[in-house]
């Protein structure tokens, strides 16, 4: 092929590798609803695609993967389509705010201050949120059948009492009525995110369960129309501007649709607490790939003394493969319950 | 018998969609040039990968759908989600 800026030249091996990655990050997508974006665009990065045509690309795969992985779940009765349009068009404003904090960043400080950002956004996020979404799944393990995932937390039945005349809607996956105005703040935070890590799914779960009171498994299911909602616009903002390269999206699309079905059957045998577990321990994980590759940041922004080259280059892939480790455990922990359900749901039908 | 006609039909469909979703993957590279071209080009360049990317989705989304079903993993069959009948 002719080069076609920005385009690069596609290798065989890089192919199969971005269709591996798509698979384990559809499965994850399917299950807690988000995830597989953190590795994919540093992948596509390492295999000499620039920075942005690989953020547009990795957009360009999420949108038809959620499509088809909400899809999916509305057909087990878990998505709330209402909550997941009005949260996704509210996401869809943060991502743009977020984008263009992100390119202030960018001009102020350069990429290393970008790189530093994102990365103490991160941390932050990851170890507020995913450590409470991490305990509380542990909790709810540690309880078994004396947890019950249907009863709203404190803080939601507190949201739930609050009445903005004009502006409350009923909502499904909540059995009453909520303000608007209260899903606003949440939506774009989730888009804020997003257009920072790439994962708003981070926040818009934990956000959907914790402050809303849905139910873990509606929320994730949920989450994948908001995913579409905004993967759609930044799609179409991205390829205006000519940055999607449609090829690598759609060999990340082929891995990814296998993966989301699987993702997706595996809600179906696991009770609820499951998806906080394998969130949280995949937030967690994320979080240690990022504070591993700090200082390397701030070495580049001249706040601390200039590492070895070994020590950078030993940083920066240990960095990647935690990402990856991340997305393995939640894959392995999502085959497990797939397994154990089929096995158990056969032997309760055989019997 | 008529349970194994209807899993005959259901593997027939499968392999269908499993080659226009093939067929679908050689075109893109056939014409990549082109389509690349394309997506870089114009005020309405979007509209290239958007609805290549939504063709995309239907056919092989469609398709991983039933390759899954025919090998046998298959959801927890009920309406309703879990959190219900806990």
């Amino acid at each position: 092929m002719e080069p076609i800026a920005p385009f690069i030249a596609l290798d065989p091996i890089n192919m199969v590798g971005l269709f591996l990655i798509g698979f384990v990050g559809g499965m994850v997508s399917g299950f807690i609803g988000s995830g597989g974006a953190f590795v994919l665009t540093p992948a596509m990065m390492s295999m000499g695609v620039p920075g942005i045509v690989a953020v547009a690309s990795n957009m360009c795969h999420k949108f038809p993967k959620a499509l088809v992985g909400a899809y999916k779940r509305a057909k087990y009765g878990q998505v709330d389509l209402k909550l997941g349009i009005i949260f996704g068009l509210a996401a869809e404003a943060g991502v743009l705010v977020g984008a263009h904090l992100q390119q202030a960043v960018e001009r102020t400080f350069g990429n290393a201050g970008s790189n530093l950002y994102v990365s103490v956004v991160f941390v932050i996020v990851l170890s507020v949120v995913g450590g409470f979404v991490l305990r509380d799944g542990i909790r709810s393990w540690r309880a078994g059948d004396g947890f019950d995932d249907n009863q709203p937390g404190r803080l939601a039945r507190r949201v739930q009492a609050i009445n903005i005349p004009g502006t409350m809607m009923y909502f499904k996956s909540i059995g009453t009525r909520v303000s608007v105005l209260i899903l606003f703040p949440l939506g774009f935070a989730t888009g804020l995110l997003a257009a920072t890590i790439a994962v708003g799914g981070f926040i818009g779960v934990p956000s959907m369960m914790y402050v809303l009171g849905v139910p873990g498994i509606m929320a994730s299911a949920t989450e994948l129309v908001v995913a579409f909602v905004m993967g759609l616009g930044g799609s179409i903002k991205f390829a205006s501007a000519g940055f999607v390269d449609i090829r690598l999206a759609m060999i990340i699309l082929a891995g990814s649709l296998f993966g989301i079905q699987i993702g997706a059957i595996g809600t179906t045998y696991v009770r609820p607490y499951v998806i906080k577990l394998v969130m949280g321990v995949i937030m967690v994980t994320v979080l240690f790939s990022r504070l591993i590759v700090i200082p390397v940041y701030l070495a580049d922004l001249e706040l601390i003394g200039t590492l070895p080259t070994t020590t950078e280059r030993l940083l920066r892939d240990g960095s990647f493969y935690t990402l990856v480790a991340a997305l393995l455990i939640g894959a392995a922990a999502i085959f497990r319950a797939l397994w154990i359900g089929m096995r158990e749901s056969r032997g309760t039908v055989a019997a | 018998m008529h349970v194994r006609a209807r899993l005959q039909a259901k593997t027939l469909r499968t392999v269908l969609l499993g080659v226009f979703s093939l067929f679908l993957y050689v075109l893109l590279f056939a014409f990549e040039e082109r389509i690349l071209l394309l997506s870089t080009q114009g005020s309405l360049a979007f509209l290239t990968p958007i609805s290549i990317a939504l063709v995309f989705s239907f056919v092989h989304g469609a398709f991983t759908s039933n390759f899954w079903d025919v090998l046998g993993v298959r959801p927890k069959t009920r309406r309703e989600p879990r959190r219900w009948n806990r």
